[in-house]
């Protein structure tokens, strides 16, 4: 475990895209971080059922996407490609399918570096699979043997980047997400859910060792996502999902303290934050992932990424071709963009980030708390609490206290409705005990505990 | 009205336990125990449903304004034993088999039990046979099914597929959701109703069940 108890970036205007200050440099010699933006292409099945009576058809989809969206990136010169493969569900249950799938994308990745010259890399990501017993099985059982003998498999065959969107904690964070109860909120993060990380990551840790690759990063995607897309839907206040955010990259940032050196997973839009604190570079995702989902982040969610992201788009023809493809055609386009004003030095780099800030920051408290000065705030916070459950609190504090401000000064649109959710927030976080063994006794009183069994985290 | 303004006001700020003092108040002043659920509880979250429709109120605020109508509830309950304050109707639910997504089928939960529908919740990964199961055991008026990827979507239809092997087809109605459903395919499937928002999960019940 290495504990981060200073920035790696201190200061908001060097946290920015394409530029970490300890880059990645992967087996073909791609230095993520290193001065270039990549594009990272995701991609999924189109309807139909996964299964040993399908498995011809679902080997033929992966051939096509790879094949289809590599040539694309070698016609438009990309620099190179970072390809995410994000297994369904029945591939990390029989990890052979899994593992014959990244066979069939690295002989693709292979074939476009022989005939074009195009350097990728790949990623892998199982499923948390073990979710599907409730409650779930966190630290044994079949479907974590699984879920390991994939990652395992993977990383044999070549895979070089581990990822997972783990979901340790959820159990609980759900529902405090439903009630609008922070507390609820940190003891799934930066209780239930730090544990677990550090758990998982020092199983995957071992596993990356054996086979030489590397422990990319995690996500809060299942905790700040979600709480994102209800807010999207008017479920729960923009503000209380901002602060969700801030509070998830204590959980995220566990990952990193078990060995992870990015680049951070692209659903973590918790990761500028994460990139301030560690200095490992970033995968984002942000207007490119509305074939995946809407959000309030399109463009500042660039400003301090170092791979650009399309999250997952189905395989199904569009007018100019098979989306995948379409896909990575539009990620090389923004990533020409970024590099460009790279290229063109600081001034044109920061000219650009700001753009990408501006433009988003004052329409949503989701994307405020995530402008670089934010980020390096919160991260700062983080760094200097003893411990996960303070930095939680301080993140959670802060996002309040930065949303405050802004909206008294005019820099951020908040809702008159969601006004009252500030101080309430603020209410509770203040009222939180100081320690972490009296929080946890008393919402070991509260939470239903029959939803986690609750040696698997330790309590 | 207004002697019990107290209730009213505790069940709209979602206050379970100011409720139900107010509750036993009323009882022990004498106050008719159906009239004040029909006059000032079920005034009050008609008045919490207005409010969440048009956006005054969010998820957690309606969600805190059921449970304090159900705390409100439980003095009354044995003294209604021979009076009908049943539920609207009862919902069998679950994410398909294969998915493990559930938060956006919890939403629905809360939609439907906040305007008085019995709900039971299967869970996730529900494979058609539980379905069968259960809807032979429940008896339920209608079964709904949430899918949030392309590949258990078809799930769906494997599941309805069960339940007219079975033979419970007709007991039920059949509505469906989740981020790759369509209208369209809903009615591929057979489904009877599509909804593309939690929020309008109670509407399409309460459509299906007239």
């Amino acid at each position: 475990m290495n504990r981060f108890n200073k920035l790696a970036i201190d200061h908001p205007a060097d946290l920015r895209f394409g530029i970490a200050p300890k880059p990645l440099t992967t087996r073909q010699g791609l230095k993520l971080g290193g001065g270039i933006v990549y594009p990272e292409l995701n991609f999924t099945l189109p309807p139909m059922f996964v299964d040993e009576s399908t498995m011809p058809e679902v080997r033929e989809q992966y051939r096509g996407i790879i094949q289809g969206a590599l040539a694309r990136a070698a016609e438009l010169e990309a620099p190179g490609l970072v390809v995410e493969f994000e297994t369904l569900p029945p591939m990390t249950e029989h990890p052979a399918w899994g593992i014959e799938l990244t066979r069939i994308l690295l002989d693709g990745m292979a074939e476009a570096h022989a005939r074009h010259g195009l350097k990728s890399v790949l990623r892998i990501t199982p499923n948390d699979t073990r979710e599907m017993e409730r409650p779930p099985r966190m630290r044994s059982g079949p479907l974590f043997e699984a879920m390991l003998a994939t990652f395992d498999g993977c990383a044999a065959a070549g895979a070089e980047l581990l990822s997972i969107e783990s979901v340790g904690g959820k159990e609980i964070h759900d529902e405090a997400l439903m009630m609008g109860d922070l507390r609820g909120v940190l003891f799934g993060l930066c209780v239930m859910g730090v544990r677990d990380m550090r758990f998982l990551w020092t199983e995957l840790q071992r596993i990356a060792d054996k086979h030489g690759v590397h422990c990319a990063g995690d996500t809060a995607c299942g905790f700040g996502n979600t709480a994102m897309v209800l807010a999207g839907q008017q479920m729960i206040p923009r503000v209380f999902a901002a602060v969700v955010r801030a509070i998830s990259a204590v959980r995220t940032l566990v990952g990193y303290e078990c060995g992870c050196v990015g680049p951070g997973k692209d659903c973590g839009y918790e990761n500028p934050i994460l990139k301030a604190i560690t200095g490992f570079p970033m995968a984002m995702e942000g207007r490119t992932a509305a074939c995946a989902h809407s959000s309030p982040l399109g463009n500042i969610a660039a400003a301090a990424c170092d791979t650009w992201s399309n999250e997952s788009v189905q395989n199904i023809k569009l007018l100019g071709g098979m989306a995948p493809t379409v896909y990575v055609e539009q990620l090389i386009y923004d990533c020409r963009v970024m590099n460009q004003a790279l290229a063109d030095g600081r001034d044109a780099a920061l000219q650009y980030r700001k753009w990408l800030v501006a433009s988003d920051a004052a329409l949503d408290p989701q994307a405020y708390v995530l402008t670089p000065e934010s980020a390096v705030a919160i991260a700062r916070v983080i760094v200097n609490a003893p411990n996960h459950y303070a930095a939680g609190r301080a993140a959670g504090l802060t996002a309040v206290k930065l949303l405050r401000d802004a909206h008294r000064d005019g820099q951020v649109k908040i809702l008159k409705r969601e006004l009252p959710w500030l101080e309430r927030m603020q209410k509770t976080l203040e009222s939180l005990p100081a320690g972490e063994n009296q929080f946890i006794d008393e919402m070991m009183g509260v939470v239903d505990t029959s939803k986690f069994v609750a040696a698997d985290y330790e309590l | 009205m207004d002697d019990h303004q107290p209730l009213y006001e505790a069940i709209l700020i979602g206050d379970g336990k100011a409720a139900r003092a107010a509750t036993e108040q009323a009882l022990a002043a004498g106050m008719d125990p159906l009239k004040l659920v029909q006059d000032h509880m079920m005034r009050a979250m008609a008045e919490v449903g207005r409010r969440f429709e048009c956006h005054d109120y969010f998820v957690p605020e309606l969600l805190l304004a059921a449970r304090a109508m159900k705390s409100a509830l439980e003095p009354i309950r044995p003294l209604l034993k021979n009076q009908s304050i049943g539920p609207s109707g009862c919902v069998l639910i679950g994410t398909v088999t294969g998915d493990l997504h559930d938060i956006g089928k919890n939403l629905v939960i809360a939609m439907l039990e906040g305007a008085g529908f019995e709900v039971v919740d299967l869970g996730v990964n529900v494979p058609p046979g539980q379905f069968v199961q259960k809807i032979k055991e429940k008896n339920p008026h209608i079964v709904a099914m949430s899918a949030l990827l392309t590949t258990t979507m078809p799930a769906m239809k494997t599941t309805i597929d069960a339940l007219k092997q079975a033979g419970v087809r007709n007991q039920v109605k059949i509505i469906v959701g989740g981020a790759p459903i369509t209208q369209k395919y809903a009615d591929e499937i057979g489904a009877d109703g599509y909804t593309e928002t939690a929020s309008g999960a109670v509407a399409l019940a309460r459509k299906v069940m007239a």
